[in-house]
């Protein structure tokens, strides 16, 4: 069987972030770039499943040659196999989905694997995306995921609870934490990683179907008012929360 | 070009999301001089569909079956996708709920719709939709174009208003898919409901509390001040990865995005991954006893001061405030 996980390396969380000169993408310049968190969950479960089931376990990206980092550490994860679709252009999801489907076609996995949203554009689109381009089924936010012969059971958060779904590979998920635990990669895995070959791969081109036109700082909050340094201020507070905000 | 606007239901009961989505819609709608069509999908929902009258909806598409009780991906993305098509709507809109941001995506690729995610805010320029979304863990907010003939959108929920107003009637319609078991080869099998207090996606009040809180055992505090508030309890990824509290109420980066009216942060410093998933609340209010942590920066007001002198004199004043 062939497990593959869909990856992307997103700035860290911690970066600062700014705004580059064309005003409409940021200015990478001295921001850390890492495994889209979320990802790590995806790897996780290819791991585990082909550890169960057997089989081979691959990890693609879109992007240009920084992505390679974040390849290595599939591949230091226990990843068996990395593809990078080298691709240096700007794209949406549409366009990125179409690409990785196209190659997902000719990889004919039985599982894929995406982590819920990756942390720069925070989309949530292309498992979806990607399932209806092959015309498979999607389960996302998956919390929870057992595969027993053909039948594949999913917990998925929702608002206020979890559904059950009850579906069939290949298929496609994405993962929310609670998934697994990621494990750290091993010494061992770490150093096997750096001589392991990244194939390389051209992305097939398509246009994007949306774009940034701007960007912007969020409008800067004036720091709040602080009420008091004790129990004393409380009655205070409830009646700002009450006049002032009234949202109480 | 038509508005086509995904009004959500569970159980047979509208998702407070569903009137923001339509009210938004017939808002964008009247201002690009063209009509808005609102969808629902689901079993028995007959019933319901007069509610959105008050929120602009005046023609519905109702499209129910006794398979469509539950939500399901596939059978919802192809009936949504129909009836666009059939409508030749141009232009849909969804609330970036778990149900819509799981639909929306498939819809997009059956439509080669260009799409914007999870928006907190829409303009018109030049007879074009502009919108915004933040991005970064909220550190940018981005002003996004469609430029594909198809365009989705899917509503940060609570952000957008959904305010009732003396409705019009609204006119119903049926469409009857033709559905093959292939279209739901994921079935919801069962929902889980989680037991009492409000989801954090959907509370209009969050009470959430962090490291400050010291330990599993003081989470009652939290409670009280939550039910007294009618809100929902929320946690801070530390004391979820400590296994304090459950995931489902971890607010921030690999939790969940809130946008409630009123936000208290109990013991949370405010790092960045927190502040990610709850900066568009619309007021925050910070408890916490270091007075340079970065929760006050964003906070509305502040008090610097133990979470455990504080909590329960303001659960006090707010019971007698409220008159409970």
């Amino acid at each position: 069987m062939k497990f593959v996980a869909c990856i992307n390396h997103v700035p860290d969380t911690e970066a600062k972030i700014k705004i580059g000169s064309g005003g409409n993408a940021i200015d990478r310049t001295g921001v850390n770039y890492i495994l889209n968190p979320y990802d790590e969950f995806a790897i996780e479960a290819a791991l585990q499943l082909k550890e169960k089931k057997g089989g081979e376990t691959f990890a693609v990206t879109l992007g240009g040659d920084s992505h390679k980092e974040t390849l290595r550490k599939a591949l230091a994860m226990g990843i068996d196999k990395v593809i990078l679709l080298k691709d240096d252009s700007v794209r949406d999801s549409f366009s990125v989905a179409k690409a990785l489907a196209d190659e997902l076609k000719k990889l004919t996995p039985d599982f894929i694997f995406f982590g819920k949203q990756s942390i720069d554009y925070n989309g949530e689109q292309l498992p979806g995306l990607v399932a209806e381009m092959l015309g498979i089924p999607s389960v996302s936010t998956v919390v929870k995921m057992s595969v027993e012969e053909t039948k594949v059971i999913c917990e998925r958060e929702i608002e206020g609870g979890h559904e059950v779904v009850e579906t069939s590979y290949p298929v496609v998920i994405s993962a929310q934490k609670g998934l697994n635990e990621p494990r750290y990669p091993s010494l061992k895995g770490i150093m096997a990683s750096k001589s392991k070959p990244i194939e390389e791969r051209q992305p097939i081109a398509v246009p994007s179907a949306a774009e940034v036109v701007g960007m912007q700082k969020p409008p800067s909050k004036q720091s709040g008012k602080i009420v008091g340094t004790d129990a004393t201020a409380v009655p205070e507070l409830v009646r700002l929360l009450h006049e002032e905000a009234k949202v109480i | 070009m038509k508005l086509l606007a995904f009004a959500e239901q569970r159980e047979g009961k509208f998702k407070k999301s569903a009137f923001e989505v339509t009210q938004t819609a017939k808002g964008i709608a009247d201002k690009l001089g063209t009509e808005l069509v609102v969808l629902v999908i689901g079993n028995n929902i007959e019933g319901i569909i007069p509610e959105l009258g008050a929120y602009g909806a005046t023609r519905v598409v109702a499209v129910q079956e006794e398979r469509l009780q539950y939500y399901s991906t596939m059978a919802y993305a192809k009936i949504t996708a129909e009836v666009a098509s059939k409508e030749q709507a141009t232009i849909l809109f969804f609330p970036a709920s778990q149900m819509g941001k799981d639909l929306a995506p498939r819809i997009a690729a059956k439509l080669s719709a260009g799409m914007a995610a999870d928006c907190t805010a829409l303009k018109i320029e030049s007879g074009e939709i502009i919108a915004s979304r933040p991005a970064y863990a909220g550190k940018v907010i981005l002003d996004v174009k469609i430029t594909s003939p198809v365009k989705i959108y899917t509503l940060r929920p609570n952000v957008f208003t959904a305010v009732a107003i003396n409705g019009g009637k609204v006119s119903t319609e049926k469409y009857t898919p033709q559905l093959t078991d292939a279209d739901f080869s994921a079935r919801v099998t069962a929902v889980k409901v989680a037991e009492g207090r409000p989801d954090v996606t959907e509370a209009s009040i969050i009470v959430s509390g962090g490291r400050g809180m010291k330990g599993p055992e003081h989470f009652n505090l939290i409670e009280k001040l939550a039910d007294v508030l009618g809100g929902a309890v929320g946690a801070s990824r530390a004391v979820v990865d400590a296994g304090w509290r459950p995931h489902d109420e971890q607010v921030g980066q690999t939790g969940k995005t809130v946008s409630p009216t009123l936000y208290v942060a109990c013991g949370i410093s405010g790092a960045i991954q927190h502040i990610a998933g709850m900066s568009s609340s619309k007021y925050i209010v910070a408890i916490n006893k270091d007075k340079d942590a970065p929760i006050f920066q964003i906070a509305d007001y502040g008090i610097v001061g133990d979470v455990f002198d504080v909590l329960p004199p303001l659960t006090e004043e707010l019971k007698k405030t409220l008159g409970k």
